[in-house]
């Protein structure tokens, strides 16, 4: 009888375990926190004529930090321009004339999409869109801008 | 001229047939679940022999793993100034990967093996057929409770590798190597899915517990009742469980993970 005791105590101290671990991995290494606020946010749109390698679940920044995530991207079939909806944190509110642009983290890090707000009085609201945007830099389109435009120099000089 | 064809022949009906046992097995396993909600006790038991039993060797083995993760990924990642990013690879390759598949490994030898073992000696020591004179389903009262013992303990023993395993990643790269702390979690957390990747590691170790207990149990219960013949069927039993949880992995990762 004790000994059954004894083994009883013993397993539910590895399921006990077991679960808290489970449960810790989704609190602390997952993004479960973050989860429950991208329901409850607001819906943001913009347009971009190109968005390279931008993710859904891309972070939407503002100085830096955080307050939304990309919720989906897909293409205007008429103008052929992405439409990326983002899901803002309600908490943080954005004036009408705010600036929506790609940026890539680092040098090599992933994309994101930067907000600079504006000075407008009036805020944007849940299934509004952000009228003035700047699209992602290709690398390639940089490199043949610079060789025409180092052909151009050299050219006439020869 | 024929005779290799024959044997060819000979060879799969015999996969085939150990496969069908193999099914029917695991048919007349689960009619035991009212037995086993019935008697609770029967299930704690091997819960206490398959899982509790198993926590010191995978937490041990999942520091260690994690804290290899943390040196080996310092070192390529240095290379490319991304040390902050060594969150994201040790959660992620234990998380994805490394927990699941590991874990399972491992169970498969420390108890997966036992159970095998056991079962053959009841079986050749004919325990089996003396439950069956008692008018006891040696099926309900001994192979359910094991096989749902080690299904339940799987997903449990990963989780707790998992975790214990991005400790140690954190040992290593943030006190030894001097990552940075902040960055090391807020990436993480920024990369690692609560759906994609933490469910579906759930399920994975779910579907390895699965495959590693049926195995062990069922090459115990189709052991060759001899001393040999157990032998075999528990050398059998951890060479069969790498191949089919490893094979697997792949699948369900392709499913899974695939684009």
């Amino acid at each position: 009888m004790d000994n059954s005791r004894i083994v009883e105590i013993w397993v539910g101290v590895f399921v006990a375990i077991g679960l808290g671990a489970l449960f810790l991995l989704a609190m602390e290494v997952s993004n479960l926190a973050e989860f429950r606020e991208q329901k409850t946010g607001y819906r943001l749109l913009a347009r971009f004529s190109n968005i390279g390698t931008l993710k859904v679940r891309s972070p939407v920044k503002i100085a830096g930090v955080t307050i939304g995530r990309v919720a989906a991207i897909h293409l205007d079939p008429e103008q052929y321009q992405a439409v990326v909806e983002m899901r803002i944190q309600p908490q943080y509110k954005l004036p009408d004339d705010s600036i929506a642009s790609i940026y890539t983290s680092g040098l090599l890090g992933e994309q994101y999409v930067a907000i600079e707000a504006g000075g407008s009085p009036e805020f944007l609201e849940d299934g509004d869109e952000i009228e003035i945007t700047q699209s992602a830099l290709v690398l390639e389109e940089l490199i043949g801008k610079f060789l025409v435009k180092t052909t151009e120099e050299s050219g006439p000089k020869e | 001229m024929t005779a290799p064809l024959q044997r060819l022949g000979a060879a799969s009906l015999n996969v085939f047939a150990k496969l069908g046992r193999a099914n029917l097995f695991l048919a007349l396993a689960l009619t035991g679940i009212p037995e086993i909600l019935r008697r609770p006790g029967l299930l704690i038991r091997q819960m206490y022999v398959v899982g509790v039993l198993s926590v010191l060797l995978i937490a041990l083995s999942g520091l260690f793993v994690g804290m290899v993760l943390g040196l080996q990924g310092y070192n390529v990642l240095s290379d490319f100034g991304a040390e902050e990013s060594l969150g994201v690879m040790v959660a992620a390759s234990l998380v994805r990967e490394l927990g699941p598949v590991v874990t399972a490994l491992l169970f498969s030898g420390r108890a997966g093996s036992a159970l095998t073992a056991e079962i053959g000696l009841m079986k050749a020591t004919e325990q089996l057929s003396g439950m069956e004179m008692m008018a006891v389903d040696p099926m309900k009262r001994v192979i359910t409770p094991r096989l749902f013992a080690g299904i339940l303990s799987m997903p449990l023993l990963a989780g707790l590798f998992t975790y214990i395993g991005i400790y140690g990643g954190y040992f290593v790269g943030v006190s030894l190597l001097g990552v940075d702390e902040g960055s090391f979690w807020s990436q993480m957390q920024a990369a690692i899915d609560f759906r994609e990747d933490l469910v579906n590691s759930v399920i994975k170790s779910l579907a390895f517990g699965v495959i590693v207990t049926w195995i062990a149990v069922f090459e115990g219960y189709d052991a060759v009742p001899t001393s040999e013949g157990v032998s075999r069927a528990t050398t059998r039993s951890v060479v069969y469980s790498a191949f089919a949880v490893l094979g697997s992995d792949f699948v369900l990762t392709a499913l899974m993970f695939g684009e």
